[in-house]
């Protein structure tokens, strides 16, 4: 097949960026729509941040607001951290994605719908008197472009002898194609796909790469349009790049762990919303001594992976938060038994079952705490997409130089959203050494809890001779190991446990700050929320305030500069999507108020929600001032 | 090469054994630790995994590596650590309440995965370490600390349990028939695949005498059968009585008047579970309780075995794992100064 995009011979109008939202039915393909506009946007040298939202249920009934799926791309000449707050353009397939999502886009935006996916029975469905299409106020507000979508797809892909229903499922790629028009994408990344993934059967393949051209035809004939937009590249770094996302950077974080210190890997887990695509990920890569294994519950899955931490092995596990739940108790016997492991939290919307498929962090004092007696865990949270490759490296190191099981809190929001990625170099990757003792050396029985430095054990494992040993539960007696009921050693075994977590302080960086070191404002925030946290920050600086915002990357043990930090300030204000988590734990630690923004929707925070929060404290800030 | 040669002592680790005097758990930790040695694993290569219960502070007496996890688990621990240590010998060890009613879950999967595990079940029919509670294999109608009115629950059989999982080795002694119990453990470490031992052990504190009728010497020979492989379904004092297959039920026949051709004969390689199921399923007072090995399947592929040969498979089919290579997959741009 041919793979050449055509040149427009429309007039083409440059913009710094893009938000494009492609809404549709969950059987609509949006997901692929948004997966590949974000890839092709990426390849033109974009920015882009993404954001999809689709329903819990698996094919919630068709047609209906609760079966909406959504992709969200932001794409722009300038760095971006967000997948953009207000819409330019909004595509939709059906009235019920229309009126669950045209609250977002902005006065004047393009509005694209499928004509023929609006009629009484959609109506209906989607629970509206009326075409909401024909509303004055749509009309007055919106450019709106309505098309055919469906009978020119059947139309375009006619010639390949489909059913119709069939050719109606290539209609995507006709969306696709007319997106791709308006902005300017290249087709070929696209057309490679298809080829790519329906190579196998050639009619499909030919239909889809028909419908797409047809789109982007429709784009350049159609009166509606007199001009497409053009979004140049941005301003990166250099270096070789790729789109990722959080679940696969996180897997290929482990995978490099794994590598640089020469161990292989084995991943024991349970399927759970939105972490088993860590799973779907890992387990292509056999070749890298990847073994994963499916549990038959989340118990099992963190039991074998202590398992095989005590054999030696890199050992992970991860859920979402009533799996991790469920993993408590092992987890508190991994912090007895002081085994390098790696514990993963991708959080979503809870408590119980909650909202699986939307995002959420409140999982932050379950991590913390969530586990019987005193078990204390480091805890690192990823910022962004790009960031989870970086931090499942960290987790490993820290886990391997402190004999310590380590909690790695992502989110729904990363897991799924997706940004550039600067490919590192090798050399450029930390050195982890790991090393088992391999004779007993020293006066008398072998102790598999002498302490170093860090205060971590020996990671002696079965096979060595003359360093057989117990481990279990019950505590420990210092050094032998031995079950042990003192008093006195209790308390020394959890002053230890405790002071081995602390003193990673002293091997993570010191935070560090956007902005200032002082002044009125400190915004302190954690996790996914971080490009919405910086890109208000920024805004409010821009315009003029005294703001700076710290995000926490290494939450247990925080990094040692934090409590100066909050004290520079005269206000810390603390966004986060749960009532006060972290909040809570900076002023227990720092004795520091905090002022929280919390948000429990589902939903990430919109920058202008948040600039609006933050500026109310700058202003309070100045008119006490001047008061 | 000249191994040394190793005695049960050596197995003895420094630790004071705690189990209440007179408990059934001294036996089968004496003759472990008699088998041992002839099973030419060096003690370093050999690790007890155990889950919660009197059982399970068996690891700590013993002088290899050890886990004590926690309640019912004892087989998930041991998936992940056999998974990716398939040179180690790894024994689970379990008691009624552990596998059965917390642990049932990781018991029937550890089974069906036929992960190379032993797994050594003590049912003594009663919650000893939570002091006398009754657990899935007490009896209908036993009283004890939280059944005051008798149990209502109705027992599970282990056997049972393990035959519809499609174990491959099930077999079932007793911790007062020593010799018995130190044959069928060695025959349990000796089969590849997951092996499961139940032995009955008597609580003498909680549960006193709950299965005289088959640990006692002078009542076993009429109450428990032996099986061995290949030969008649034969028990009794006198030898005189033996097991016939009518139908599809068991029943026992004297010997004296049925023609020899015409008794059972155990066969333990059988892949068809449903004999083995019978006999699993022969109850006291009815029938006479068999012991041994019921269930011996040579050939079924385990658990770590696959998982690794996965490994070696895709490694050869796609060479080792190329870190900068993978980064380098797909779709990627340059950015240049």
């Amino acid at each position: 097949m041919t793979t050449s995009t055509p040149t427009t011979n429309k007039k083409i109008e440059s913009v710094p960026g893009i938000t494009v939202r492609l809404c549709g039915d969950s059987g609509d393909g949006m997901q692929l729509l948004g997966t590949q506009l974000t890839n092709t946007s990426a390849l033109a040298g974009n920015d882009v941040a993404t954001f999809p939202d689709f329903p819990a249920e698996i094919r919630a009934p068709r047609g209906t607001r609760a079966g909406v799926s959504g992709f969200q791309v932001q794409f722009a000449s300038e760095s971006i951290f967000t997948p953009g707050d207000t819409l330019d353009a909004l595509v939709v397939m059906n009235p019920a994605a229309m009126v669950t999502n045209i609250g977002d886009l902005r006065k004047g935006g393009i509005l694209i719908a499928n004509e023929d996916g609006f009629n009484d029975k959609e109506y209906k469905l989607a629970k509206v008197e009326s075409n909401p299409l024909e509303a004055d106020v749509i009309d007055q507000s919106y450019r709106v472009v309505k098309v055919a979508m469906t009978k020119l797809t059947r139309a375009a892909v006619a010639e390949h002898g489909l059913s119709t229903k069939i050719a109606d499922r290539c209609k995507n790629f006709f969306a696709m194609g007319l997106v791709y028009w308006l902005f300017g994408r290249s087709l070929d990344p696209t057309l490679r796909f298809i080829e790519a993934k329906f190579g196998k059967k050639p009619d499909i393949a030919a239909a889809n790469v028909a419908a797409l051209r047809a789109g982007w035809a429709y784009g350049e004939t159609t009166e509606e349009f007199s001009e497409s937009y053009q979004v140049e590249a941005a301003e990166l770094e250099p270096g070789t790049y790729r789109n990722i996302m959080g679940n696969q950077a996180l897997a290929w974080g482990l995978i490099a762990a794994s590598n640089i210190s020469g161990k292989e890997m084995f991943y024991g887990t349970y399927p759970i919303t939105p972490a088993s695509d860590i799973l779907h990920e890992l387990t292509k890569f056999k070749n890298f001594g990847v073994r994963t294994f499916q549990a038959e519950d989340e118990i099992a899955a963190i039991g074998a992976t202590i398992g095989a931490a005590f054999g030696g092995t890199m050992a992970v596990t991860a859920s979402s938060g009533p799996g991790i739940a469920l993993k408590g108790e092992a987890m508190g016997l991994g912090v007895m038994l002081e085994l390098p492991m790696i514990v993963i939290n991708v959080q979503r919307g809870g408590p119980s079952t909650g909202l699986p498929t939307k995002t959420e962090q409140s999982d932050l004092l379950q991590v913390m705490f969530g586990r019987n007696g005193e078990a204390p865990m480091p805890v690192l949270a990823p910022r962004s997409p790009g960031d989870c490759f970086a931090m499942a490296v960290e987790a490993w190191r820290i886990a391997t130089e402190c004999m310590v099981p380590v909690m790695l809190l992502s989110d729904g929001y990363i897991a799924n959203g997706s940004e550039p990625w600067k490919i590192p170099d090798m050399d450029e990757l930390p050195t982890i050494k790991c090393s088992h003792p391999e004779e007993h050396t020293g006066e008398g029985p072998f102790l598999p809890y002498a302490r170093d430095e860090n205060l971590a054990r020996p990671w002696a494992i079965p096979g060595t001779p003359e360093l057989m040993h117990r481990l279990g539960g019950l505590e420990k007696e210092d050094g032998t190991g031995n079950v042990s009921y003192d008093p006195a050693n209790h308390q020394h075994m959890c002053d230890t446990r405790a002071a081995k977590v602390a003193k990673i302080a002293e091997r993570i960086p010191e935070q560090d700050v956007n902005g200032e070191t002082s002044g009125d404002v400190l915004v302190v925030s954690w996790g996914g929320t971080y490009g919405a946290c910086h890109t208000a920050v920024n805004r409010c600086r821009e315009a003029g305030h005294s703001v700076s915002h710290a995000h926490i990357r290494y939450v247990n043990p925080l990094p040692r500069n934090i409590g100066t930090l909050l004290k520079s300030f005269k206000t810390v204000v603390v966004p986060e999507l749960n009532s006060g988590q972290l909040r809570m734990l900076l002023r227990a630690e720092y004795l520091v108020d905090c002022i929280g923004i919390n948000k429990i929707q589902g939903k990430p925070f919109a920058v202008s929600e948040l600039v609006e929060a933050i500026s109310k404290h700058t202003s309070t800030q100045s008119h006490s001032k001047a008061g | 090469m000249n191994l040394p040669v190793l005695k049960a002592a050596d197995f003895a680790s420094d630790q004071d054994v705690r189990w209440c005097p007179g408990c059934g758990d001294y036996s089968i930790l004496a003759q472990m630790k008699k088998i041992l040695p002839d099973l030419g694993v060096p003690r370093e290569k050999t690790v007890f995994v155990s889950g919660i219960g009197c059982s399970s502070r068996f690891p700590y007496y013993m002088n290899t590596y050890g886990m004590h996890s926690i309640h019912g688990r004892a087989p998930t621990f041991a998936t992940g650590l056999k998974s990716t240590r398939p040179d180690l010998m790894v024994w689970v060890i379990t008691g009624d309440g552990d596998a059965l009613s917390i642990g049932g879950n990781h018991f029937i999967h550890c089974l069906r995965r036929n992960l190379d595990v032993n797994i050594v079940l003590f049912n003594n029919r009663i919650y000893g370490l939570t002091k006398g509670q009754y657990s899935p294999t007490s009896t209908e109608g036993q009283v004890t600390k939280s059944t005051p009115m008798g149990a209502i629950d109705h027992p599970l059989s282990p056997l049972s349990v393990a035959l519809a999982a499609e174990a491959t080795f099930v077999a079932r002694s007793i911790d007062a028939h020593v010799q018995h119990l130190g044959k069928t453990l060695k025959a349990a470490a000796e089969h590849k695949g997951t092996s499961l031992v139940e032995v009955y052990q008597n609580c003498n504190v909680f549960n006193d005498g709950a299965m005289a009728y088959a640990q006692e010497r002078k009542q076993r020979a009429d109450n428990v059968i032996e099986l061995e492989h290949g030969k008649p379904l034969i028990f009794g004092a006198e030898r005189d009585k033996g097991i016939r297959l009518v139908g599809s039920h068991l029943e026992v026949v004297n010997t004296a008047d049925v023609p020899a051709d015409d008794l059972l004969i155990h066969d333990a390689n059988d892949p068809n579970p449903s004999i083995q199921m019978m006999l699993a399923r022969m109850r006291y007072p009815e029938m006479p309780e068999p012991i041994g090995v019921l269930r011996s399947v040579a050939g079924v592929s385990t658990y770590n075995d696959q998982i690794n040969e996965q490994v070696t498979q895709a490694k050869a089919a796609r060479g080792e794992g190329d870190l900068a290579k993978l980064f380098r997959s797909g779709d990627t741009w340059e950015v240049t100064a």
